[in-house]
């Protein structure tokens, strides 16, 4: 093998593991292309909501939705699903949530908007999405806050935003094991 | 003395090892590429008996002959054995065989890598063949193994798929480091770049194609294993990930790897095309340039796998936009290879049958491509029949029709003898026959909405998936006869000469009739 023989054997060899360490990267590039885009409609936790609670704007409608992700036997609905609301005005809402297993469950909820446009002119300052886990004891029952503010910049044409949250429970194991078993008790998810 | 220096230079150029050992311990490139076809053979054959058992199921509506659980088993385990059991290790192999005689090298540059990057092969596959065998079942998520059917709910074997291809992995990305380093290094004196034979040149672009994205393939699945059973949440939205994460990753490795398995069937159909129309290539080096956007452009063009999970407007037209312009090189390839036949004195042996057939179909596969980038329209075809109808088309009578071509025009280089010409266009015509009476029709029941990687349907589709079962069968079955044929030459057969085709270019006609153990042991002069 001569000189430039292993020069490119090096060279390729680079390339794999950069490539490698690029498959990974993505996951973190991903996370900052959809914090730019709202490409995944999640809405993060805002610092300077304050700054868009301006003059009152126009009327828009909010819709609130609610998804049980697979296998999570929680009640989990909007206290109010429809309501219209003013851009520029501070406005609370609650989710009801209730334990109906007989054992402690730490749940998740994911956020979602949509259309995902919307995502940048929605501020919200407090959210039950934001929490790494809500924990309820057997048969407890709780409202889960949300404190939001929609900018008056919203695009024109947007007239309705639909807020949907999925709730995940937080301790499901990866069912590589066939016959799920509920009482089985395994470290929560990072 | 004369005899003691032969029997020193007998010595010095010897000839393969004696029993069943030469195949473990090879590292001559010829016999590495006449293991990596068989092998690819053996998997075409097991990956279509499973095609087989699907075209049976769907052969009349209602569940008849299999479990839905071992339907999808069957349907995952074809796409991926056909994808990285046939197709690659076909194009390997032929690589193997050709490359270093093209180019005018003794051998592939990392020998030892090269008995490596075979020889872990067949244990990937035993180990993702073995899963079929255990508790749960064999993988069922699919070949594009979309988490969170690959993780959460996934069979426990799918760990077993996991090292499967991380194995496949290493033994592609050794393969092309091994072609990258001959092509690059030990080309004969007298060969520049754009002298290369275009065979060359496909499998130059294609490994570096593979060594850009099978470790994206490989950090793909080792997310998956580390969501599995490490507690990371890649693709777990419960944990804060998510899982159409996994389909960007997937598509970033996916799309390119389609063009992995259609470069170098374009290089193999250039050779094939100028040879029975006894005239130059048509623009060498327009088909350079357009392999090689066709191969830049593959990196920006994987959503549109994806349009209907949800993207910003301006993503979708971009990606509309961007796989619509692949549609420019390959069209010059097609003009190019139409040109060279225009005016040839053309003959119709097996070969040029096959090449024929490679461009009119692959063209039409190509056809319905254009049709699904319409993002509009996609959103209708999305998870269609249509969408089966179409890579089928661009895979089958594309990258495996391609394949047989090329079988038939290098087999007598590689065994000495010619094969039957009339079997060989019987092959021919049985397979061409069964390839569009079994993908035809499933652009019409695409189009009028059966959904795909289903085990049963409606009423209305029973028509057309009745006549597509009868042609996959005629078509399975037209493959006996292939293996019939290269078993029959293999044999024997009329001695080939060392041209073997009437005005064959390149240096691989210049050896003899089967190419000796050891070619090029001195580098030929390239003049023309």
């Amino acid at each position: 093998m001569n000189e430039g023989g292993k020069k490119t054997i090096k060279l390729l060899c680079f390339a794999v593991l950069g490539m490698f360490t690029f498959s990974f990267a993505l996951v973190p590039l991903y996370d900052v292309f959809c914090d730019i885009t709202g490409l995944n409609g999640k809405v993060t936790q805002s610092t300077n909501a304050e700054t868009s609670i301006t003059a009152e704007g126009r009327e828009i409608g909010l819709q609130f939705i609610s998804h049980n992700n697979a296998g999570m036997p929680w009640v989990f609905k909007p206290s109010k699903k429809v309501l219209k609301i003013k851009t520029g005005t501070l406005h609370e809402a609650t989710f009801y949530a209730k334990n109906t297993t007989n054992k402690i469950m730490t749940a998740r909820a994911v956020n979602s908007v949509a259309p995902s446009n919307a995502k940048n002119y929605i501020k919200k300052i407090e959210c039950f999405c934001f929490a790494e886990g809500i924990e309820l004891m057997p048969g407890e029952e709780i409202l889960l806050p949300i404190k939001m503010v929609v900018d008056n910049e919203l695009p024109q044409e947007i007239k309705n935003i639909v807020l949907s949250y999925t709730i995940f429970d937080s301790n499901i194991e990866h069912s590589i094991i066939m016959n799920h078993d509920s009482d089985h008790e395994m470290e929560p998810s990072i | 003395m004369s005899a003691v220096i032969e029997s020193h230079d007998h010595e010095h150029h010897h000839g393969p090892a004696k029993g069943i050992t030469r195949w473990f311990y090879t590292t001559n490139h010829k016999d590495i590429g006449t293991l990596y076809l068989w092998f690819s053979f053996a998997m075409f054959l097991i990956g279509g008996a499973m095609a087989m058992v699907i075209r049976a199921e769907l052969f009349q509506p209602g569940m008849q002959i299999v479990e839905p659980e071992f339907y999808n088993q069957m349907l995952t385990l074809h796409g991926l054995i056909m994808v990285f059991g046939a197709v690659m290790p076909a194009f390997v192999g032929l690589a193997n065989w050709l490359v270093p005689m093209m180019v005018g090298a003794p051998d592939m540059a990392l020998p030892r890598m090269n008995n490596l990057s075979f020889w872990i092969l067949p244990f990937a596959f035993t180990v993702l063949l073995s899963s079929l065998f255990m508790e749960g079942g064999a993988p069922n998520f699919g070949w594009t193994f979309y988490a969170p059917l690959s993780t959460t709910y996934a069979p426990p074997s799918v760990t077993f798929f996991i090292f499967s291809v991380h194995i496949m992995g290493a033994s592609s990305i050794m393969g092309s480091i091994n072609v990258i380093v001959t092509i690059m290094n030990m080309r004969a004196p007298g060969m520049t770049l754009m002298k290369m034979p275009l065979f060359v040149w496909s499998w130059l672009i294609t490994a570096y194609l593979l060594i850009a994205v099978m470790p994206v393939l490989a950090g793909a699945v080792t997310m998956m294993l580390m969501d599995i059973h490490f507690g990371t949440s890649f693709f777990d939205a419960a944990g804060g990930g998510d899982p159409v994460l996994f389909q960007h990753i997937f598509w970033f490795f996916g799309h390119p790897e389609v063009y992995i398995m259609i470069l170098p069937a374009f290089g193999i159909t250039s050779h094939i095309i100028e040879t029975f129309s006894r005239k130059q290539l048509f623009g060498h080096a327009s088909m350079v340039w357009a392999m090689t956007s066709i191969a830049i452009l593959s990196f920006v063009v994987w959503a549109h796998h994806m349009f209907t999970v949800g993207m910003p407007l301006a993503a979708e037209l971009f990606f509309m936009w961007a796989t619509m312009l692949i549609a420019v090189p390959t069209g010059v390839k097609v003009f190019n290879w139409v040109t060279t036949m225009f005016k040839g004195s053309i003959t119709y042996e097996t070969p040029m049958l096959f090449s024929i057939a490679f461009v009119v179909l692959f063209t039409i596969g190509g056809f319905s491509g254009l049709m699904l980038a319409i993002t509009p329209a996609d959103f209708q075809y999305h998870d269609t029949y249509f969408v089966v109808a179409h890579f089928h088309y661009v895979l089958v009578p594309g990258a495996i029709f391609s394949i047989m071509a090329a079988v038939y025009f290098w087999i007598p280089k590689w065994t000495g003898n010619m094969y039957d010409e009339r079997l060989g266009k019987l092959h021919f015509w049985l397979s061409f026959i069964g390839v569009n009476v079994t993908f035809f029709p499933q652009h019409w029941i695409g189009l009028a909405g059966m959904p795909r990687r289903v085990p049963d349907y409606a009423l209305q589709f029973a028509d057309w998936n009745m006549v597509s079962s009868v042609g996959a069968f005629l078509f399975g079955a037209s493959q006996i006869l292939f293996l019939f044929i290269v078993i029959k030459t293999v044999m024997g057969g009329k001695k080939a000469t060392p041209e073997v085709w009437e005005g064959a270019r390149g240096l691989e006609w210049t050896v003899e009739s089967p190419a000796p153990y050891h070619t090029f042991t001195t580098p030929p002069k390239v003049t023309q």
